[in-house]
């Protein structure tokens, strides 16, 4: 069931610390899209995507979320709460075991699903009681997919999801973002490594 | 005129063309207040001549007031109008108004001392709240330098400055609360009573100096900061 | 309202474990307290009748020393994006974690008070109005520390910093606190709750929106 039906970026500019990094950037992603943004390092990729989420305000441009129900999102504010986010922490912590982190994660999403269930799902079972900081990154980065899981947002922005991953963690990650807009959703993946996946590429390269 | 001055160049136009009269205007208006102050004015007849010290106390504790207000009309220009030199603004004025406040305690201190018998009287609620607002002063300083992206530095330092803003006469009425348990704060006030009117005019003479004074500082600080700026940029853009 | 409560029990429950620091402050609230009388001498008489202002003054600098990490824990490994996305925004987690840090930081203070006015003689009709003044008045120090949290916190030992900045905007509450004991010993009513509970309530209600913008500055970077 999609909620949202199209993500839109028209002209944007993008200034860090009195740099520009980028400008004049455009690119949208509909229902059910995988987009890929794809470039050298201190292009701008993980700026983009913060961006697009309302950490970061942009220079120049416009950012518009179309909802299916008709109207359009353009506070930051309020795309913040359509968004699903992985950014290049891990937001787990280190104290917390892992059932406690995804319970807390639960709670704060307001989600009707199982906890168990989910970390199942990301092949965490096993180590449900271990405290968070004696997870490797790989492990730390499938309690994040669990927790994109347990936010049930609509848009999903990952920057470099895949890093730590093994073999079996990349299959699960590609295989979550596949049924994540089997359902509806939208997915913009900052990545230099190729998903496995049908996705829309787009190019950021430097001004 | 504010948002006149919001392009830098034309500032710095501006800026260059008034500072000269700024200076001239302070240097004649402090030298005319002294020379009144000192030569023209009867002495207290409670304090003798040390009365005279007010007309560097007062007008200094003032300054160091005003300023504060400045700098938060600054931070506000600049957190919610994206006014592109107002944390220039802020960020230059705060040295000056810290000075103030420094000269007004150590003034008021030794305008005190005759009469007290210390150099210090915790019950005049003025000077300790001006004491308050000299460590309100450094800490916004002190702030502005240890976040390193001038950016954000500016942001954080002006939410702190409106936040010092507001909290400030809670804190004035506060320290005036605290000194009515002792109940020998009646007359431990400053400048005594009643001032001799004679004094009001050189008073605000004096007064307008400082102000001169201070705008002419400012104008100089806030062009050698937009001057750093440049030059930081021009060493990014090397660099990148 | 889940979510505000699933933060809050997050906090409460990371501030018990390894490096949470609410054992620190009650255990540093004890310590500065205990040193005064090294500093001023046994006179008993006179450590009763300052052992308010003491009290009230170690308070405040326990409060503080957890607070340069409310904010920067969760600045650090993530969680403070996602706190922003989340459904509490950053206001309302704010507000959750003003809660958390009085609820293991500045209750203990209170409960340990009264002990430690033993400690300094502190004359009977004194501890009403210490334990009183410090629930009334500690809000207002986790509040208003908290917005100095949010302002330090990409700064590296940011807690000297935080300390400058804060211990200045709290005086009325430090003035109205110790001076409530000093109106209970002394038999003058001069409002000092009322003083204090006004600038607690304008400080707690206040504080989480200036907190909520100092963060957002940080993360935008």
């Amino acid at each position: 069931m999609a909620v949202l039906s199209l993500v839109e970026v028209k002209n944007l500019t993008c200034e860090r610390g009195g740099r520009r990094i980028f400008r004049d950037v455009s690119f949208a992603a509909a229902t059910g899209q995988v987009l890929t943004l794809e470039g050298p390092n201190g292009a701008g990729k993980s700026s983009a995507l913060r961006i697009l989420a309302g950490f970061l305000p942009q220079a120049a441009g416009e950012i518009r979320m179309q909802m299916t129900a008709g109207y359009a999102v353009t506070d930051s504010e309020e795309r913040g709460r359509l968004v699903g986010w992985i950014g290049h922490t891990d937001g787990v912590k280190a104290q917390l075991s892992v059932l406690e982190n995804a319970r807390f994660f639960a709670a704060l999403y307001g989600a009707r699903i199982d906890v168990t269930e989910v970390l199942n799902h990301v092949g965490l079972k096993r180590l449900i009681d271990l405290p968070a900081q004696y997870l490797s990154a790989g492990q730390r980065k499938r309690l994040g997919l669990a927790r994109l899981i347990l936010s049930n947002r609509p848009l999903w922005l990952l920057d470099e999801p895949l890093s730590s991953l093994d073999a079996a963690g990349r299959r699960l990650a590609a295989e979550l973002i596949g049924e994540h807009c089997d359902d509806g959703g939208i997915v913009i993946v900052a990545t230099h490594e190729t998903l496995g996946l049908d996705a829309t590429r787009f190019f950021l390269g430097n001004v | 005129m504010i948002t006149f001055l919001a392009n830098p160049k034309r500032f710095l136009d501006f800026s260059n063309a008034i500072s000269p009269w700024l200076a001239g205007l302070a240097a004649v208006l402090l030298g005319t207040g002294f020379y009144w102050a000192l030569f023209a004015t009867p002495p207290d007849y409670q304090q003798g001549q040390t009365v005279k010290i007010m007309f560097v106390h007062v007008p200094a504790a003032y300054m160091g007031i005003m300023i504060f207000g400045v700098m938060a009309a600054a931070s506000l220009m600049g957190l919610v109008f994206r006014h592109p030199l107002a944390d220039v603004g802020a960020k230059t004025a705060a040295p000056l108004g810290a000075a103030f406040t420094a000269l007004a305690l150590l003034t008021g201190s030794l305008w005190g001392r005759p009469m007290w018998g210390t150099y210090w009287q915790w019950g005049d609620a003025r000077l300790v709240s001006e004491l308050i607002l000299l460590f309100i002063y450094l800490g916004y300083i002190a702030l502005w330098n240890a976040i390193d992206d001038p950016v954000r530095a500016a942001k954080a330092a002006a939410i702190l400055c409106l936040v010092g803003a507001a909290d400030l006469p809670i804190i004035h009425f506060s320290v005036d609360w605290w000194n009515t348990l002792h109940q020998s704060a009646s007359i431990i006030r400053l400048g005594g009573p009643t001032i001799d009117r004679s004094f009001l005019i050189p008073l605000f003479i004096m007064m307008a100096g400082y102000t001169a004074l201070f705008g002419w500082l400012w104008l100089i600080r806030m062009q050698t900061e937009i001057f750093e700026r440049r030059a930081r940029s021009l060493m990014m853009a090397k660099g990148a | 309202m889940m979510a505000f409560q699933a933060l809050l029990v997050r906090d409460m429950r990371l501030a018990f474990r390894a490096g949470g620091g609410a054992s620190l402050a009650a255990a540093f609230f004890a310590l500065v307290s205990a040193l005064v009388p090294f500093g001023v001498g046994t006179d008993l008489v006179l450590l009763g009748r300052i052992a308010g202002g003491v009290l009230w003054v170690s308070a405040a600098l326990a409060a503080l020393l957890s607070l340069d990490r409310l904010f920067q824990a969760d600045y650090e490994d993530g969680s403070l994006d996602v706190l922003m996305l989340s459904p509490l925004q950053l206001e309302g987690a704010a507000a959750a974690k003003i809660l958390a840090h009085w609820l293991t930081t500045g209750l203990p203070l209170v409960v340990l008070s009264p002990v430690l006015g033993l400690l300094l003689n502190l004359p009977p009709p004194g501890y009403f109005a210490l334990i009183g003044s410090l629930i009334i008045g500690t809000p207002a120090l986790s509040g208003v520390g908290a917005i100095g949290a949010a302002l330090t916190l990409s700064i590296r030992r940011g807690g000297l910093i935080l300390a400058l900045i804060v211990l200045p905007l709290i005086t009325p509450a430090l003035i109205f606190g110790a001076g409530a004991v000093m109106d209970a010993l002394q038999g003058t009513g001069r409002g000092a709750f009322l003083f204090l509970a006004a600038f607690s309530v304008a400080a707690v209600a206040l504080s989480p929106f200036a907190a909520a913008a100092a963060v957002r500055l940080n993360l935008g970077g």
